[in-house]
């Protein structure tokens, strides 16, 4: 582990602060098997750590998220994805707070993926990139975090897929998280997740110009693919109340017909159809396919019972982590009862369990827009350590 | 200040204990017992705002109806299991019961005595389902599905051999004896064990 780097302001050390990068040796040992050498990271750190080290929080990125949980967005130019819950005055604060973020591997915004350079041949992974799991993003986190001279978390902190991550942390290395918060999360993705998924790769490995991944050199990507996987995607991050109520079946406005009218033709005469177009336009401009492909798989690998010889309790069996688990009554992706089934099973390994479920109109994207309940929850549960 | 039934629980429950309370609202009673007896206290509450309320205190609340979710918690996880103001509202108050008394060595259980006096006059006399401060709601609308009295209680523990080692029984939040607690009685304190 690096040596301690308390006294340090951020300004001191070139691993602190803004739009990080780091090359760590490795190897990583991945779950498929295979090792990752060299590890790239790309990463944001925001506060200080304090001197006895116990302030650091690490937060978990969702399947398209990144580092930048509360900067501007180097591509897109947007706040942070967490801006919500992350900053001053809320409850994760850089005032009181060591909070690190760090693009999971397999993804594009900095850390090792399909589309960073393979040094044994010089040119970008592409798909001789290894499949990744959950635990193997986990494990290249604990390998930053030894970088950074954080040896415990006060916690981990993420949504979704970051929520997965943040669970997995909490079973991988109990002794390094003293608290876990789970957000519109599941222990375990489900026949209806990953049917979703399949729809979404299939989609972008049926786009001609996917090339078998090898579309970096022409910079030609598969983006229609790509967006067709993000539109099927974002309707599973909505509720139906909340699309009805949005778009319901209300018609684009055209230049002679403001409050619109049908084309009979093709074009996006719904405005859902024009919203989710959209929603996959913007997308590709920010993601890589492959990368998409890579996280979809890790997301669908998900099962921390399995890992667990098939009893999720033995996953928190001894442990000494406080969990606390958000979930929404309108999210469809992970409902509920995927939350609760971790509830049981922390419970039944006698871990200190929170949960509650929260009323929201927004259906899975809940947890990324205001919710005044969660942070409120999360607030006492992180204020809440002894 | 605690509701006087709380009051009585907390006052017997032993420093550091691991408690689970059932039924918590939003976590009084847990949290004086963690903050003055150092217990190590888990909840157990169906209103998810009561719940919110509750991990924002700091406590390990998990938010769940006692009818279902008692089932997942390991024998004998607890040193008290508490039902308080709940065990009227079960559907199923007698595995709620087994529940309590596998899940925790010991349990305190209190609910509202439907036999006392004012309860028996309203109905005698009024002929009306009694709305009494203790029970302010009216019959379509309360959640106590199972009325019960102290002396309907007593037959039950009795008939299924559970030890009461301990009774306290309230009027307007005194102490009132046991003798005549099922006519005098608002509130009743049982602690048991199996």
């Amino acid at each position: 582990m690096a040596a301690s780097v308390s006294a340090l302001s951020p300004g001191d050390d070139q691993r602190f602060g803004l739009s990080r990068h780091v090359v760590l040796p490795g190897p990583l040992r991945l779950d498929g098997g295979g090792l990752l050498s060299p590890v790239e990271i790309g990463y944001e750190t925001y506060g200080t750590l304090n001197a006895d080290g116990s302030n650091a929080i690490l937060i978990c990125h969702a399947l398209t998220g990144d580092q930048h949980v509360a900067s501007r967005h180097p591509r897109t130019g947007k706040p942070g994805w967490w801006t919500r819950l992350v900053g001053e005055g809320r409850p994760i604060d850089p005032a009181r707070h060591f909070i690190i973020a760090s693009n999971v591997i397999g993804s594009c915004m900095g850390s090792s993926g399909p589309a960073t350079i393979d040094p044994s041949t010089g040119e970008p992974w592409g798909m001789r990139f290894p499949v990744i799991t959950i635990r193997d993003m986990v494990r290249a986190q604990a390998m930053l975090l030894d970088h950074l001279g954080v040896g415990q978390l006060k916690a981990v902190v993420g949504g979704s897929m970051g929520g997965m991550q943040a669970v997995s942390w909490a079973a991988t290395f109990p002794e390094r998280v003293r608290a876990c918060v789970m957000v519109a999360s599941t222990a375990r993705h489900s026949a209806q997740n990953i049917a979703f998924h399949e729809v979404g790769r299939q989609a972008i490995m049926a786009d001609p110009k996917w090339r078998g991944g090898a579309y970096y050199e022409s910079n030609d990507p598969p983006a229609a693919g790509l967006a067709v996987a993000r539109m099927a995607a974002h309707i599973t991050y909505l509720s139906e109340a909340g699309l009805t109520e949005k778009f319901g079946r209300r018609l684009q406005a055209r230049p002679d017909r403001p409050d619109g009218a049908k084309s009979f033709g093709f074009d996006a005469d719904f405005q859902v159809e024009s919203y989710l177009r959209h929603q996959g336009l913007a997308f590709v401009d920010r993601f890589d396919a492959n990368s998409y492909l890579y996280i979809t798989r890790a997301l669908d690998y998900f099962d921390l019972a399995e890992e667990h010889g098939g009893l999720l309790a033995n996953a928190f069996r001894g442990t000494k982590t406080r969990f606390c688990i958000v979930s929404f009554d309108t999210d469809w992706l992970y409902p509920t009862a995927e939350s609760r089934s971790v509830v049981q099973a922390l419970n039944a390994a006698g871990a200190a369990a929170s949960f509650v479920e929260l009323s929201s109109p927004y259906g899975h994207d809940a947890f990324l827009l205001e919710a005044p309940e969660m942070n409120r929850v999360i607030d006492g549960f992180l204020r809440a350590e002894s | 200040m605690l509701r006087p039934d709380l009051a009585i629980i907390a006052a017997h429950v032993a420093r550091g204990a691991r408690v689970l309370d059932i039924g918590c609202g939003d976590g009084q009673l847990m949290a004086a017992l963690r903050d003055g007896a150092g217990v190590d206290a888990r909840g157990l509450e169906i209103d998810p705002t009561n719940v919110a309320s509750a991990v924002a205190r700091g406590l390990a609340v998990v938010q769940g109806d006692a009818d279902v979710d008692l089932a997942g918690y390991p024998d004998k996880g607890f040193d008290y299991a508490i039902l308080s103001q709940t065990l009227q509202t079960a559907r199923a108050p007698d595995q709620v019961l087994d529940h309590l008394l596998r899940i925790g060595q010991r349990a305190f259980v209190s609910f509202p005595n439907f036999a006392h006096w004012r309860v028996r006059l309203s109905l005698l006399w009024g002929g009306r389902m009694p709305v009494t401060k203790l029970l302010p709601e009216q019959w379509y609308d309360t959640p106590n599905i199972h009325h019960v009295t102290i002396d309907d209680f007593r037959a039950f523990v009795r008939q299924r051999r559970i030890t009461v080692e301990g009774s306290w029984f309230l009027s307007r939040g005194r102490p009132t004896s046991a003798a005549a607690a099922n006519f005098r009685a608002e509130h009743a304190v049982f602690l048991l064990r199996r």
